[in-house]
């Protein structure tokens, strides 16, 4: 089944087809990526998330050409490249350990891609200049890279990598040896340098928050399989599987029956009592016994009945919101997180019994 | 103060100490003073003088040996170092596998097996390879010493190899380097401070050699070690001490430029 050229209407710069990889042989044999296809468009900044050992490292170095998939296509640019080693590619990598050549300066390093093509010295010197004052970098030029600190290495590493001026830069996890005021500094930095040089930026990463903030879109992997790609809107408000809504944010699960299907909503009998419509995601008819699931902030506290109902447990006070863990008729447990204003006082307490209104839209069937 | 086990404060550990500094200098040191004695005799103190340097200066036995020692030392330690190398890139540069301790052992043979097991085995081999080839020049000292060398070379080259960080090679191929590029700019450059330390600590050891150079060379290849093992069969004066002066100035020399070089490069 080819993949359509282009997401969103733009054009796709990257593309895995089917890609398995499989470390090893006999009963050692691991699998770290199973049957991947996505397409990755030309300016975006997409995000693998994933926890760790899922297969992130390995899908970009499939890209960047440090390994070779067991089965399956790389496209770049809609030509197959799954056999060419690295240095025929023009795809770029940000190593998690930086990787700067230690015995050249920071200058040097900046080069090292531009002298390799066989770029004319006076275009490279131009060049070096342009990378390292889009990193706020000048001053250091001639430093030696043991000789600077772990912001600045990145940020060397990222000139180093954007010098070429590559299709694709590949960064894996970039900003995990940050603390974390450089972090966020970083993060912001990392937009800008990609909204300014047009660039696409496969980036992994963790830390779901940094997936949220940064992307485009995000594919969220497990143990080698990408379960969903999507805006972070998408990933966060519609997650389709419970790996997906368990990984991002916190979430509540409400079980219940489909009633019926009807213009891309379900009727749901939910086993605490109540209907509710859900989504759900494309390509599926839910039917049967059915998981829902609600962000917490989705959903309202109120005083008598309403969509659910249930016994206040606890009340946790955040300061911008208020967490209001409750239990509902069935057993389970649901929280609601609402905003906190100065004058409004919360109107029940501990013990009360409450009812909940799930928002419109706000529940999503999940798949399987 | 932290109370831990110091070895310092245990009875006896200085009287060991001290006898073992005494051991391992004073007879070197005695060695080097009477390289300095007026008289023929290695126990009696006559006054100080050069005469003995300059007699060893025109040795012509000496210098013949001392440079053939030199030869041989500069071939086998570099042959040594560049398989060394090879060695060292081959078995760092690999995921561990079932058989690679194997290997390291097969590489660092010379440490194992005693060398004069080596130079009788050697000297059967190449007794018979003289008959067949007709061939008896330096060419065989130079094999045997590039042998015993390796293990030296391979060491320091190895450790600076697992100290390099696997992801610089990848990052310069990613920047498009070829292969060869990438160990010509990258790899290379970061290894020379043990390719250089691995060469001078075989030149080191090759100079040094007497047992299997003793039973390899032919007649007239004396190198300077078996040169004043013979000297000691005979007359004793104090021209032998004046040559091992000379020798362990060069060897110390060598030693300190390694040192040197090996800290400026870290
Ligand atoms: N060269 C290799 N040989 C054998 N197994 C490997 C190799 N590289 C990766 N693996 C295995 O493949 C799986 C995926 O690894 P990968 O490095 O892609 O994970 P990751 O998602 O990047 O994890 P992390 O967040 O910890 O970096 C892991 O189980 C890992 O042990
Ligand atoms: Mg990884």
């Amino acid at each position: 089944m080819p993949e359509p050229l282009r997401v969103n209407e733009r054009r796709v710069a990257v593309e895995a087809r089917n890609i398995s990889k499989v470390f090893g042989t006999g009963e050692h044999a691991l699998r770290a990526l199973d049957d991947v296809s996505v397409g990755i468009a030309e300016n975006e900044f997409f995000t693998l998330l994933g926890p760790s050992g899922c297969g992130k490292t390995t899908l970009l170095r499939l890209i960047a050409g440090f390994e070779f998939p067991t089965s399956g296509a790389i496209l770049l640019g809609g030509e197959d490249i799954a056999t060419l080693p690295p240095y025929k590619r023009p795809v770029n990598t940000v190593f998690q350990s930086y990787a700067l050549f230690p015995h050249l300066t920071v200058a040097q390093n900046v080069s090292f891609g531009l002298e390799m093509l066989g770029k004319p010295r006076g275009e490279i010197e131009a060049r070096v200049a342009e990378m390292l004052k889009l990193m706020r970098m000048e001053q250091l030029a001639n430093r030696r890279t043991d000789q600077i600190s772990g912001g600045q290495a990145q940020r060397v590493a990222l000139a180093r990598a954007l010098a070429p001026a590559p299709k694709v830069l590949l960064l894996d996890e970039p900003l995990s040896a940050l603390d974390y005021k450089l972090r966020k500094e970083m993060q912001l930095e990392l937009k800008r340098m990609q909204a300014e040089t047009g660039i696409t930026f496969i980036f992994v990463t963790h830390d779901q928050e940094e997936a949220l903030t940064m992307s485009d879109r995000v594919a969220v992997m497990s143990a080698g399989k990408i379960l969903q790609v999507g805006s972070p809107r998408d990933i966060y408000d519609r997650p389709a599987e419970r790996f997906v809504a368990d990984f991002i944010g916190e979430t509540n699960y409400l079980a219940g029956t489909v009633q019926g299907v009807d213009g891309g909503r379900a009727e749901v009998l939910l086993k605490t009592g109540g209907r509710i419509s859900a989504s759900y995601s494309e390509g599926m008819t839910p039917s049967g016994e059915v998981t829902l699931v609600v962000r917490p902030e989705h959903a309202r506290a109120v005083e008598g009945a309403a969509d659910l109902s249930g016994a206040v447990e606890d009340i946790v006070y955040f300061g911008t919101d208020t967490h209001i863990h409750t239990r509902l008729d069935d057993g389970s447990a649901f929280t609601v997180r609402q905003q906190n204003s100065r004058n409004a006082v919360l109107p029940f307490a501990r013990g009360d019994r409450i009812g909940i209104v799930v928002g419109d839209d706000a529940a999503q069937v999940l798949r399987d | 103060m932290a109370r831990y086990f110091d070895v310092k404060r245990q009875t006896g550990f200085a009287t060991i100490a001290i006898v073992t500094f005494v051991l391992l200098y004073l007879p070197i040191a005695i060695l080097v003073i009477y390289a300095f004695n007026e008289g023929e005799s290695l126990a009696n103190w006559e006054g100080f003088s050069l005469r003995w340097f300059v007699a060893a200066a025109n040795n012509d036995a000496v210098k013949q040996a001392a440079w053939r020692s030199l030869v041989i030392a500069a071939f086998a330690a570099t042959f040594a170092t560049i398989a060394a190398t090879m060695a060292a890139l081959a078995t760092t540069r690999t995921r561990r596998y079932r058989g690679l301790t194997f290997k390291y052992a097969m590489i660092n043979q010379p440490l194992m097996v005693p060398e004069i097991v080596t130079a009788v085995a050697l000297l059967i081999v190449f007794s018979q390879v003289k008959v067949w080839t007709g061939y008896s020049g330096l060419g065989y000292l130079i094999l045997a010493h590039t042998a015993f060398c390796i293990p030296f070379a391979y060491l320091p080259v190895r450790a600076r190899l697992e100290n390099m960080d696997l992801a610089l090679e990848s990052a310069a191929a990613d920047l498009y380097a070829t292969p060869w590029k990438t160990f010509r700019r990258i790899t290379l450059p970061l290894l020379q401070p043990g390719i250089v330390a691995g060469f001078m600590l075989a030149f080191v050891i090759s100079l040094d050699d007497v047992v299997i150079t003793e039973f390899v060379k032919s007649g007239g290849q004396d190198t300077l070690p078996t040169y004043m093992l013979g000297q000691l069969r005979r007359v004793i004066t104090p021209e032998v001490n004046a040559i091992a002066t000379l020798f362990l100035a060069l060897s110390v020399l060598i030693v300190t430029a390694f040192f040197f070089i090996n800290r400026q490069k870290a």
